[in-house]
């Protein structure tokens, strides 16, 4: 008995010592970032490294916001995403209830047909998209950027089907026995049970709209309607060496996933869980 | 009363309503591209000049007269065959590991697992940092820990893949939630029957574990195949494709040729090259699985 005690003891100081250089190995670089946004331009080129900056530099972050117009960048990212999140939750919802819930001829079909088109690579509609938003005029507007969101993404329409499937049918039966129509048992019956699929798709969807570089890239062209992605490497280009700006810029652009990431991690696991498992 | 067959169309006609923005979306965003861009690839066209049908000129030009498509096909390749097989091990190992039962055990999985819900421009900025030549942090801690004098990560055709190989493995959480969920769906059950039976842990996990976890690698397997064909951002700032096109991504490629270079027909052919190759990897997975996945339903 004593000797499994300390084998058990040997095995999890093991265990925590690997734990925590793993963990050492992945903070280091959010680490390094943040101290290198603290930094004055001397210390940056220092060696051996300075950890923690002496004197801290707050106003590197004053210097990063005010050389190019970030808070425009980031209102306009956050414009986009959230009339995005509110077309992928209408959107998504609405079919993955069709798929979920409702029997009519092709429904299987046309959920693999969906499915299926998760394999095509975005680059090979991407032209032809680009041209048809030019020919109607929407290049340089956040059209291109938001209008997919009210189509349904596939990847979301599925998660949130897999939500409605463990919903028992006897809601749907009792409320048609009070003579809801369909849409208002999906709307007022469904919707309301599957709260957690809403809540991981729209931070999926906020966290696309906050990272998507390629989009905006190609669609966007004046400086004043650029996202914060765009104002990055706008930034980047501008401020090649100065390390110091470009990380606090880098940071900035971090905290919002970080903290989403923090509040919200069970929505994430679920969201990842369901898609992953059950597929 | 209502006739049961009027019932049911009644409820088809809402079922296709439903489904009508994806339908709409599906046509005129999916389908209806994919088929145009198989015609712009038939097409010299620039976006100024009328198009001029060429025929397969651009897939002949691609595969005889373009080093750089094969150049770009290699970075690509290569760094898919570093990426998928060491984030499938590593993420594995770190499930495993996240799956003891140890004090503090949720630090740890956020820890690991935070680094993943990061992405665009400003990884790639920050990684850029870490992995400057003379003042990033990687060469510093290689020469401190191991005295190893580190390569020009980044600017170094040889090291240039690797370390975005590297880069891609700070987001190794994201596989090891998933295989987490695979571990935790296992019935304990099955461990207990083979404890009794006198089977060593060693034994259990290539006998349990591993056959349990086959459809949560395959899941795994497919999306980080199709992912990693599609690296455009971090290359985009990070290299631009360079040293001398060594990090030119296939889709980083079919970019400039789009919107830098303007020949749409011939970016809209490396596409459906790509698409090609996607099918491919997808296909050949999905056909080898009954050889090595395990579901369980099946014996049923």
């Amino acid at each position: 008995m004593v000797e499994s005690k300390v084998r058990i003891i040997i095995k999890n100081t093991i265990l925590y010592f690997i734990l925590v250089l793993g963990s050492f190995i992945l903070l280091i670089p959010l680490f390094w970032m943040i101290s290198t946004s603290l930094k004055t331009p001397a210390q940056i080129f220092k060696y051996p490294i300075i950890w923690i900056p002496k004197p801290i530099v707050w106003r590197n972050y004053i210097d990063a916001f005010t050389a190019v117009p970030f808070l425009r960048y980031i209102s306009n990212t956050i414009f986009i995403a959230f009339t995005s999140i509110i077309g992928d939750i209408f959107s998504c919802s609405l079919v993955a209830y069709s798929f979920a819930r409702l029997r009519y001829p092709g429904r299987n079909f046309l959920f693999l047909l969906m499915l299926s088109t998760l394999m095509i690579p975005g680059s090979v509609t991407m032209i032809p998209q680009f041209l048809l938003y030019k020919r109607f005029g929407f290049i340089d507007t956040y059209v291109p950027l938001i209008l997919p969101a009210y189509v349904g993404y596939p990847i979301w329409i599925f998660l949130i089907r897999q939500f409605f499937m463990t919903v028992p049918f006897e809601y749907d039966d009792a409320a048609k026995i009070d003579g809801c129509g369909y849409l208002a048992i999906y709307w007022k019956v469904l919707l309301p049970q599957i709260k957690p699929a809403l809540i991981a798709v729209s931070i999926s969807s906020f966290m696309h709209h906050w990272n998507n570089f390629m989009g905006p890239l190609i669609y966007l062209n004046s400086q004043d309607k650029y996202t914060l992605a765009l104002g990055l490497r706008l930034f980047q280009g501008l401020y090649m060496t100065k390390w110091e700006l470009v990380m606090a810029a880098s940071t900035i652009a971090l905290i919002p996933p970080a903290l989403i990431f923090l509040l919200a991690q069970k929505y994430f696991i679920q969201g990842i869980v369901i898609t992953g498992l059950k597929g | 009363m209502y006739s049961v067959s009027r019932i049911k169309k009644h409820e088809m006609m809402v079922g296709y309503l439903c489904l009508a923005p994806w339908i709409l979306g599906f046509i005129v965003l999916t389908a209806g591209p994919i088929i145009t861009s198989f015609v712009i690839s038939l097409l010299n066209y620039d976006m100024v000049h009328t198009p001029v049908f060429v025929g397969i000129q651009n897939y002949r030009k691609m595969f005889f007269e373009d080093p750089l498509f094969w150049k770009s096909l290699k970075a690509t390749s290569y760094y898919t065959l570093l990426v998928v097989p060491l984030n499938l091990v590593g993420a594995l190992l770190i499930a495993l590991l996240m799956n003891q039962k140890l004090r503090f055990i949720n630090i740890f999985r956020t820890i690991y697992y935070m680094p993943s819900v990061f992405s665009g421009v400003a990884v790639a900025l920050l990684w850029s940092w870490v992995f400057n030549k003379d003042f990033g942090v990687l060469n510093y801690l290689l020469d401190k820990l191991f005295g190893i004098v580190g390569p020009n990560w980044l600017g170094s055709e040889e090291w240039v893949i690797p370390s975005l190989a590297i880069m891609s493995l700070w987001g190794v959480g994201g596989g090891m939630i998933v295989f987490l969920a695979g571990l935790q769906g296992i019935p304990t059950q099955l461990y207990e029957a083979a404890r009794i039976d006198g089977a060593t842990s060693w034994q259990e996990f290539w006998t349990i574990t591993i056959p349990l976890l086959t459809p949560t690698i395959f899941y795994h397997l497919v999306t980080s195949l199709i992912g990693t064909w599609q690296v455009f951002t971090q290359a985009y700032v990070m290299t631009q494709g360079g040293p001398n096109y060594a990090s030119l991504f296939y889709v980083l490629y079919i970019y400039f040729n789009a919107f830098v270079w303007f020949k749409m027909g011939y970016a809209c052919a490396l596409a459906w090259i790509l698409f090609v190759v996607i099918l491919i990897c997808t296909v050949l997975t999905f056909k080898s699985s009954p050889y090595w996945v395990y579901y369980e339903a099946e014996r049923r």
